[in-house]
């Protein structure tokens, strides 16, 4: 193997593992609503927080909801791979927190996550 | 187009509606309910795995005071016609009878049940003051419901106690059972593909 491809595999195995491929918010939309309504909204804390400025935002950072200790101290800042990570097992990605739900199609957490990007934007 | 004639509650069920509306009278615990609850008896406190079952379950428990609470918002709305109105209480009945198999369960788990937040709290959250007629209110209820039977398919998998993915799939059958009937009363279209609940 040249250099340059033993490099190139070398980053590879070294880069993380990417989110599926760009999400649409269009689908995204409509998969927040089926899915994700039922404990948040965009612009009110129900039993979850609301989610208008999610992206970007320091997890525990909605105003007047109640988080988890858990989630308030983490220092993690929601962009793409940390809305995955969440998205596919909350609990493992910050224990202690308290959202059980998961979602484990790739592609539906791309949708929903560039939903959410795009409404933090507005 | 609506079709409210699918909405007939049974026989008998006046009396219910008559307690609700005088705010007499508190759903009692189904006896199936209370077997529910019994036949978990392999729920363990103080470990982590019960921490954190009692945490998912309290998240359910939210959702079914947001929609205990939607329904009594609906039903004093003025909003909804016989035999609606009947069956927004038989709904309501049935999701204060989730209400106390999840604070069961909690209890079981050494957990504390969230409490309610206050009305004017959930109607400010729901918009309620954006619904001004009765396919408004059937409409909120249908979306809810969707959204209670597709979070309860979604925590499945996070349950360390697997007698408690049980128990949610109870309630996800009611859940179904109530967004089926509201849909069709509000004339939409049955899903054309299967699996059309946690997808």
């Amino acid at each position: 193997m040249t250099r340059i491809a033993s490099l190139a595999f070398a980053v590879a195995l070294l880069a993380p593992q990417a989110v599926a491929a760009a999400g649409d918010p269009e689908r995204g939309e409509d998969l927040y609503e089926r899915r994700c309504f039922a404990c948040h909204s965009l612009d009110a804390n129900r039993v979850g927080p609301a989610h208008r400025g999610v992206f970007g935002r320091k997890a525990g950072g909605a105003p007047g909801y109640n988080y988890s200790p858990a989630l308030r101290k983490s220092e993690i800042v929601w962009d793409e791979p940390a809305l995955d990570k969440w998205l596919t097992n909350p609990q493992a990605f910050i224990p202690g927190q308290r959202m059980g739900f998961r979602l484990g199609n790739p592609d539906e957490r791309a949708d929903i996550i560039a939903f959410l990007k795009r409404e933090s934007q507005k | 187009m609506n079709d409210t004639a699918i909405l007939r509650p049974p026989a008998g069920f006046l009396a219910e509606r008559r307690a609700f509306l005088s705010g007499v009278g508190k759903a009692t615990l189904s006896a199936s309910a209370v077997a529910l609850i019994v036949g978990c008896e392999s729920l363990a406190q103080g470990t982590s795995t019960a921490a954190s079952d009692a945490a998912i379950l309290n998240a359910a428990l939210g959702l079914e005071h947001e929609g205990i609470t939607a329904y009594q918002l609906g039903a004093e709305s003025g909003l909804l016609q016989k035999p609606v109105l009947d069956v927004a209480v038989m709904f309501k009945n049935h999701h204060e009878e989730h209400r106390e198999i999840l604070i069961g369960a909690i209890r079981k788990l050494g957990g504390t049940p969230v409490a309610p937040k206050s009305k004017d709290e959930y109607a400010r959250a729901l918009n309620a003051a954006s619904l001004k007629s009765q396919t408004d209110v059937l409409r909120l209820a249908a979306r809810l419901e969707r959204g209670a039977a597709n979070a309860y398919i979604g925590v499945m998998p996070s349950f360390g106690e697997r007698a408690l993915a049980q128990v949610a799939a109870r309630l996800v059958a009611d859940e179904t059972m109530h967004w089926t009937v509201l849909s069709q009363a509000l004339g939409d279209k049955l899903p054309v593909k299967a699996l059309a609940f946690g997808a």
